[in-house]
């Protein structure tokens, strides 16, 4: 049984959407929307399976978002984009560069969404993405500029780059930052605490501290809520809750692959089993897929182990990585996988990661994929 | 009335004109009134801290503009650039 699969795609230079037959073998194309936008994620809500929320801007202009209800056809912008409160010193204020991830807000709450941003803020939004409000118990927390500090930066900005929301309990959230690794809430955003336990940070006097690690990105395991994946700036973790110590699964990886990427992919029926992109983070950080020779690993066994899985892919020479949002799976049956890569190729596996073909090449750079159902 | 030159990153706000008018004493106030006719085309320009934008360029006739406080004599151009700034 598989289903047909829409991909949402954004790229440095704009969106595209991809729809697929119900076989996943022919692919139509739309687009590009918006080109010339950097476009940092576009996301489908799944709780009305119509509106998409983009997140803009270009190199002149500022950050925006666009909202359509109509698959794409058309689009309105906000009213009220997220933005930092007007401070008493402007000069030194914050301003929101770019909104990186939008998250749909939990099933039981139509029309919220929750987005971040470089440099790091938490907004919120109520009424589909119209307009957005700051959330101060990370914004305005006492501590933010110990965990934000001004001038940090990753090369495309500091962010606040991920939220996600556990499906049991609309109160309880993660966050992750490129500054201060991954925050946990109980209470819908209004207090958030560090959760780095065990996290390494290896560009830090303490290697192990209480925050400041640079958590790429998380993901729960559909099937299991209290297991969370992280790729982190140091290596590839799991978390089983209530634990808050995180185990670092990716010692278990190759030792001339190494432990670094910017995202993991959790199987949506099987919380043993997640998907890597590593990327070569030696000497200076090349950022390339290691060796010229990209692959996933896959780990079945909850990170004990990793194989490693490259059929379809180049064999040599072939230097892009993949970056923390252009990773995802579909949830058919046999699952697909997607990856964009930073040199604009799209590929897909629909045998959980075994084989892999091109669907899209040519693109512009790509910052995002996102798979749902058609 | 103010004359505004509005750049390409902008016209599609503007339905395509490069050139229009806004009221205002100050570049502020005539961004204001822009926005009014055009939703969302300030914050592309000027941030939540009414700076003006890394990339955004502002002139007032010949001079360039960086606080938009400014007074504006009334009969005067406010032009609006896309910043030349590499690439």
């Amino acid at each position: 049984m598989t289903q047909a699969v829409q991909l949402l795609v954004g790229t440095r230079k704009g969106a595209w959407i991809y729809r697929s037959d119900p076989q996943r073998r022919r692919w139509s194309v739309d687009g590009p929307h918006f080109l010339g936008n950097i476009v940092n994620h576009l996301v489908l809500d799944p709780r009305d399976g119509r509106t998409l929320l983009m997140a803009a801007k270009t190199g002149h202009l500022g950050p925006t978002i666009f909202r359509s209800t109509d698959g794409g056809a058309s689009w309105t912008e906000a009213a009220r984009p997220p933005a930092f409160p007007k401070a008493d010193d402007p000069a030194n204020a914050r301003a929101v560069g770019h909104t990186f991830w939008l998250e749909p807000g939990h099933a039981s709450q139509p029309g919220v969404w929750w987005a971040g941003s470089s440099p790091p803020g938490l907004f919120r939004s109520e009424d589909g993405g119209a307009t957005w409000d700051g959330v101060d118990g990370f914004n305005a927390h006492p501590r933010y500029w110990d965990w934000c500090p001004p001038g940090e930066s990753t090369p495309d900005g500091a962010l606040l780059n991920q939220i996600v929301i556990d499906p049991r309990d609309a109160a309880h959230m993660y966050l992750a930052t490129s500054t201060a690794g991954v925050f946990e809430t109980l209470d819908a955003g209004a207090t958030w605490v560090p959760l780095n336990k065990n996290v390494e940070a290896n560009f830090m006097p303490d290697p192990y501290p209480e925050f400041g690690q640079d958590a790429h990105f998380i993901a729960l395991a559909p099937t299991n809520p209290d297991r969370l994946w992280q790729q982190n700036h140091c290596g590839i973790y799991r978390l089983d809750r209530p634990s808050d110590t995180w185990d670092r699964i990716g010692k278990a990886m190759p030792e001339e692959i190494g432990d670094i990427g910017f995202t993991i992919v959790p199987h949506p029926r099987d919380d043993a089993t997640a998907w890597v992109f590593p990327m070569d983070g030696t000497t200076v950080w090349p950022r390339t897929s290691p060796g010229g020779r990209p692959a996933v690993y896959r780990t079945r066994d909850a990170g004990q182990s990793w194989e490693r899985q490259d059929g379809g892919l180049p064999d040599t020479q072939a230097w892009f990585t993949v970056k923390r949002q252009a990773f995802c799976a579909d949830r058919a049956d046999p699952l697909g996988l997607y990856l964009g890569t930073t040199g604009g190729e799209l590929w897909m596996s629909d045998d959980e990661g075994a084989g892999w073909r091109q669907i899209a090449t040519h693109l512009p750079e790509i910052y995002s994929v996102v798979a749902t159902p058609l | 009335m103010t004359r505004v030159l509005i750049p390409s990153q902008l016209t599609a706000y503007t339905d395509g004109a490069t050139r229009v008018e806004a009221e205002g004493g100050t570049i502020a106030a005539v961004l204001d009134d822009l926005d009014r006719r055009f939703p969302g085309l300030k914050f592309r320009v000027i941030d939540e801290q009414d700076r003006v934008r890394p990339h955004m360029k502002l002139f007032v006739g010949q001079d360039r503009a960086h606080d938009i406080r400014a007074a504006l004599a009334g009969h005067e151009e406010l032009m609006i650039f896309g910043a030349l700034s590499g690439g």
